[in-house]
């Protein structure tokens, strides 16, 4: 049995126990990605080097009893839009195909304290835009599922890493559904944390107001423990929250026994695939049986979600990816006349073309004469979607839904028809809108193999809520592991 | 299509985003930016008379720093990554004319 | 010219606040240092970077806020300005459009026909951007991120003024509150105070207003004095040729004295203002508001009435002495240390100001300590020295802030008041002058004078004038 097949705390539990080390964590993990990364492409940047090294610091630091956290010693994937310094980081663009930087994003050296071990960068949507990690200048990741199908997006690297078992557990980013729609489609569990747990302090921005870094492993308690370790009151992110506490791990007691589950009927409607539709349904049926009391409701507002997020998101990006301009870091093209052919050349070079059209919109719609029309009209949008969620959640613990209205797409079907790729958004950018934390589990696979995941929506704070009803619908099925790595084990 | 995007609107928009697009390029972005447009447009079904536009999602105010000097000179760090730089300082193409 | 014009000016004035540090970093807000070595990733724009606030900059905002009459808003957001260069690291300047701190002030400056109030219209934190240092030799330019997030405030007026004198007056009459404020020093040629001038004409009588444009780059009041005079030259002529002025920003160049349109087809000015997505509002509580009122200093109208019932010092030496922070913080440290509010007036209206005026210096210039001047203004009391010494003295102190009483010691500067040694000397300056001892015997007065000299000489100034005189009329 690889150790790689293990959950985190699993293979954190061994490590401090003896029976392995972090060093042999590691080179197993090194070793998988050898095996099946040329396939799936998880991984921008991996330092097999560096990762060796660290680990042997870390094992020294157990044996020493300086780390005995849960997480010491277990190798980890973190998206390569977080800063590592000494690193390089690239957001998986051309833009930032050889940026280093200068120092390390909160979330990483929170986990690093925790003693994880990061062995590489994952593969993902260039900038965090897109559903299907096909975006990313460094080619597509592969769905080990079934490599002929997309990971999911934007953290597709990421959650494709931890289903092929490349790494234990990966962080991985979330402004409009980034983490649980391809955990969904990876078969994983990932979760957005209510916005501000986590500290964004070295993530490099898409859509501000939206961004959320968070866990994605193989079951809720090693997102519970991953949490713990890298949610923080940072006073170097003005929008990061206190929280009255940090532990998450002990909500797990394999009980939903009196959460009231809401169900939105506007989320099971037309646009919803059966075989999907189905899956979930019978998880919430599941979850009945471990105690939970369920109850359909109209959640309301459902189809305004996506084109008030993508007017936020757009406009944040347009001036978010402002200061990629060839001066300070990043791309320069090699000829230009003057200062603003440098930029315009630059840009248009060192930038994909969905990033483009994302910039081009938030651009637009910030422009003279249309800042009302657009963005105002989304920022109103917003506050009555949250006002939806608020009533929902003075009669619900939590709503229940799918991630994703299908399994994962073959490669190549999804960009030339960016809408509908958007539409895919459905069930997961409102709950960015809102600030609330959200968790994709597993459950099941449609007709073709691919994972469905079923999606839990908290009140903000509430993550221990989401999360003891994860790990309570765990319990009445086990974790399905990839064909590719079962194989491979 | 209810939105119709003018080469001049997107020339425009390029010269705010810095973007220089092939035609080729741009007649695809014109016609994304329509169709996204026109979808965005459904928002104008929603009655949002009255409604404070809410760009924070939480209540919080008053996030602050103290006036005390904490940071040291990295600047070699820094410039490590400029694609242009001379004597301490970022080099770009002369600004003026 | 046939027709009479009015010409309408509104100010909008940058002044850099005297943090210590950056107003969304803790780098150092000093000034100078080699490229970049005050920088960090927030003010340079490195990726993942964050703002957070300086308080102190909210403080200093919402005490000018006060002192120029504003309603301070105490419910204020930041938003993003969108403009692409390279001065500016993230490409969007942190600003304040839709809710900045203060609103509808005013202050109030004398006019030839009276007192008169220049609106505020609002009163904005913001971010000022890094410097662009030009390299002639490679033709490029550099540039260096230390300026990049020190705080300014930009004060906006409204269009109330009507001629280069009362800009003038205005800039003055701000420039000194915030200095009272230790808000900021306000200094134009270093650009910590920097005017933008809106100008635009119309005819005498009419009540609409023309086509104004904005002015930058005016480093001195005597810049902006001309840049106002040729502007308003500039528009009328184009009205007077039926052509329309165009709104648009024209930069100054004060050597050549004229401006030029900054225009460019790559600058759209449509800067996609929205709300800073990674700072929260800044909510000002009546309670913190208290808070601050408490804190402001005393400013100059109060100072003037105090002066008078305090120190009983001439009117117009009140007014000179307070329309410098500088020089009234001098006159009442030196006041408090000597008590004598008349001799510490008298030696900064004369001596200082006339070193001033040799060395070309303003007050913010001024180095010596007012434990020196007290100290000088008790020697010379006490008789110590005579005045002629105190005078050179004052100078070394005004120069080199030396201890008065230490350089006295050292170059054995003491008043000679032993009448043995005095009439000693007399009397050998007397004998050496026969021809002065027989005119001023024989009536010619004129001739003491020029034997007080000759004996003041011989005691290298150090003799006591009134001993001398007394000595003298004696002798003779």
């Amino acid at each position: 049995m690889s150790l790689m097949s293990l959950t985190a705390l699993e293979l954190g539990k061994k490590i401090r126990e003896r029976e392995t080390s972090a060093v042999e964590a590691a080179r197993e993990a090194l070793d998988q990605i050898k095996k099946v990364d040329k396939t799936l492409n998880c991984f921008v940047t991996v330092d097999e080097e560096q990762a060796l090294h660290r680990a042997e610091e870390v094992q020294k630091k157990i044996e020493a009893g300086e780390l005995t956290g849960p997480l010491a010693g277990v190798p980890a994937a973190v998206k390569d839009n977080l800063c590592t310094e000494g690193l390089r980081t690239t957001c998986s663009s051309r833009m930032l195909e050889h940026f280093v930087p200068s120092y390390t994003a909160e979330a990483v050296r929170n986990l690093e304290n925790a003693g994880a071990v990061v062995i590489g960068k994952s593969n993902m949507d260039e900038f965090a835009m897109g559903s299907t990690t096909e975006t990313s200048y460094f080619g597509p990741t592969r769905n080990p599922w079934n490599p002929e199908h997309v990971p999911g997006g934007s953290s597709g690297g990421s959650c494709a890493a931890v289903a092929a078992e490349e790494c234990s557990f990966a962080l991985g980013s979330d402004t409009g559904g980034s983490i649980r729609q391809p955990s969904a489609f990876c078969g994983v569990t990932g979760l957005k944390p209510t916005y501000g747990t986590v500290s964004r302090y070295g993530l490099i921005a898409y859509g501000s107001s939206l961004d959320q870094i968070g866990p994605i492993g193989k079951d809720a308690a090693d997102c519970a423990a991953v949490l713990e370790a890298i949610a923080s009151y940072d006073r170097k992110d003005s929008t990061s929250m206190k929280r009255d506490s940090y532990d998450f791990l002990s909500a797990l007691d394999g009980s939903a026994e009196g959460l009231r589950i809401g169900i939105p009927r506007d989320y099971f409607g037309d646009g919803l695939n059966g075989e999907v539709k189905e899956r979930i349904l019978e998880a919430a049926k599941a979850l009945e049986s471990k105690g939970a009391v369920l109850e359909e409701f109209d959640l309301s507002l459902v189809e305004y979600a996506i084109p008030a997020y993508y007017v936020i998101a757009s406009a944040e990006a347009s001036s978010n990816l402002a200061r990629f301009d060839g001066v300070k870091y990043g791309y320069r093209t090699r000829e230009y006349e003057g200062l603003h052919n440098m930029y315009k050349k630059s840009r248009s070079e060192g930038f994909g073309p969905e990033v483009k059209r994302r910039i081009m919109l938030g651009s637009f719609v910030l422009s003279s004469g249309y800042y009302d029309a657009y963005y105002l009209k989304a920022l109103k949008t917003k506050a009555l979607i949250k006002r939806a969620f608020d009533r929902a959640f003075e009669k619900y613990d939590m709503i229940l839904g799918p991630a994703a209205p299908t399994t994962a797409p073959k490669l190549g079907e999804s960009l030339g028809d960016p809408l509908s790729m958007y539409l895919g958004d459905i069930y997961t950018v409102s709950v960015n809108l809102a600030g609330l934390p959200g968790i994709t589990v597993p459950c099941g696979t449609d007709g073709r193999g691919l994972p469905i995941g079923m999606q839990l929506i908290g009140d903000c704070f509430q993550e221990r809520k989401i999360l003891r009803a994860a790990h309570a619908y765990e319990q009445t099925r086990a974790y399905s592991r990839c064909p590719m790595a079962a194989k491979q084990a | 299509m209810a939105n119709m995007i003018s080469d001049e609107t997107m020339e425009y928009v390029g010269i705010l985003a810095k973007l220089e697009l092939s035609q080729e390029e741009r007649e695809q972005a014109k016609k994304d930016m329509e169709q996204m447009l026109d979808y965005i447009d459904m928002l104008n079904t929603l009655d949002t008379d009255g409604v404070e536009p809410m760009s924070h999602v939480f209540p919080i105010h008053n996030v602050f720093r103290e006036d005390t000097v904490e940071n040291t000179d990295e600047h070699e760090k820094m410039l490590a990554n400029a694609p242009s730089a001379k004597d301490g300082a970022f080099k770009v193409p002369k600004t003026v004319e | 010219m046939s027709k009479q014009y009015e010409t309408v000016i509104g100010l909008e004035v940058h002044v850099e606040l005297a943090t210590r540090t950056k107003i969304f970093c803790s780098c150092s807000t000093e000034f100078g240092g080699a490229p970049n070595t005050h920088t960090c990733p927030v003010c340079t724009g490195m990726p993942g970077s964050l703002p957070v606030l300086n308080r102190q900059v909210v403080e200093y905002a919402a005490a000018v806020g006060l002192a120029t009459n504003c309603t301070i808003n105490q419910y204020c957001k930041f938003d993003r300005k969108n403009y692409f260069y390279p001065d500016n690291p993230q490409n969007y300047q942190i600003s304040q459009l839709y809710e900045p701190i203060c609103r509808n002030g005013y202050v109030e400056i004398d006019t030839p026909s009276g007192p008169k109030k220049i609106g505020i219209h609002e009163i904005h934190m913001e971010e000022d951007a890094g410097k662009l240092i030009h390299d002639e030799w490679e033709d490029c330019s550099l540039v260096d991120f230390n300026r990049s997030g020190v705080p300014l405030i930009e004060i906006v007026s409204e269009p109330d003024m009507r001629n280069a004198d009362e800009v003038i007056a205005y800039l003055d009459k701000l420039r000194l509150i915030i200095q009272y404020l230790g808000a900021s020093d306000c200094k134009l040629q270093e650009g910590s105070m920097r005017a933008d001038v809106n100008l635009s004409v119309r005819e005498a009588g009419s009540s609409k207003l023309g086509t104004r444009t904005e002015m930058k780059n005016l480093n001195s009041f005597k810049a902006i004095a001309r840049a106002i005079e040729g502007e308003r030259e500039r528009q009328i002529e184009l009205l007077e040729m039926g052509k329309a002025v165009v709104q648009e920003t024209r930069r100054w160049d004060d050597n050549k004295e004229a401006s030029h349109a900054m225009r460019s087809k790559e600058d759209a000015q449509d800067y996609r203002y929205f709300p800073e997505p990674d700072l929260p509002p800044v909510v000002i509580s009546d309670e913190w508001l208290q808070e601050i009122r408490a804190r402001q200093p005393e400013l100059r109208s109060e100072k003037l009435i105090r002066y008078k019932k305090e120190f009983d010092i001439p009117d117009y030496d009140a007014q000179i002495i307070t329309g410098s922070k500088k020089l009234a913080d001098l006159f009442e440290a030196t006041t408090a240390i000597c008590k004598k509010p008349k001799k510490v007036s008298n030696w900064l209206m004369v001596e200082t100001m006339h070193l001033m005026k040799e060395h070309g210096m303003e007050p913010e210039d001024l180095r010596f300590s007012p434990e020196n001047l007290a100290a000088l203004i008790d020697l010379t009391d006490a008789g110590t020295i005579n005045s002629s010494v105190a005078k050179d003295v004052f100078e070394k102190v005004f120069l080199e802030n030396v201890d008065p009483e230490r350089y006295v010691d050292e170059h054995g500067l003491k008043m000679v008041s032993n009448e043995g040694e005095l009439r000693s000397v007399i009397e050998q300056v007397m004998a050496a002058n026969p021809q002065s001892v027989e005119d001023y015997r024989s009536g010619k007065e004129k001739a003491m004078g020029f034997l007080v000299g000759q004996t003041m000489r011989a005691m290298k100034g150090k003799a006591n004038p009134a001993m001398v005189n007394q000595i003298l009329k004696e002798l003779l």
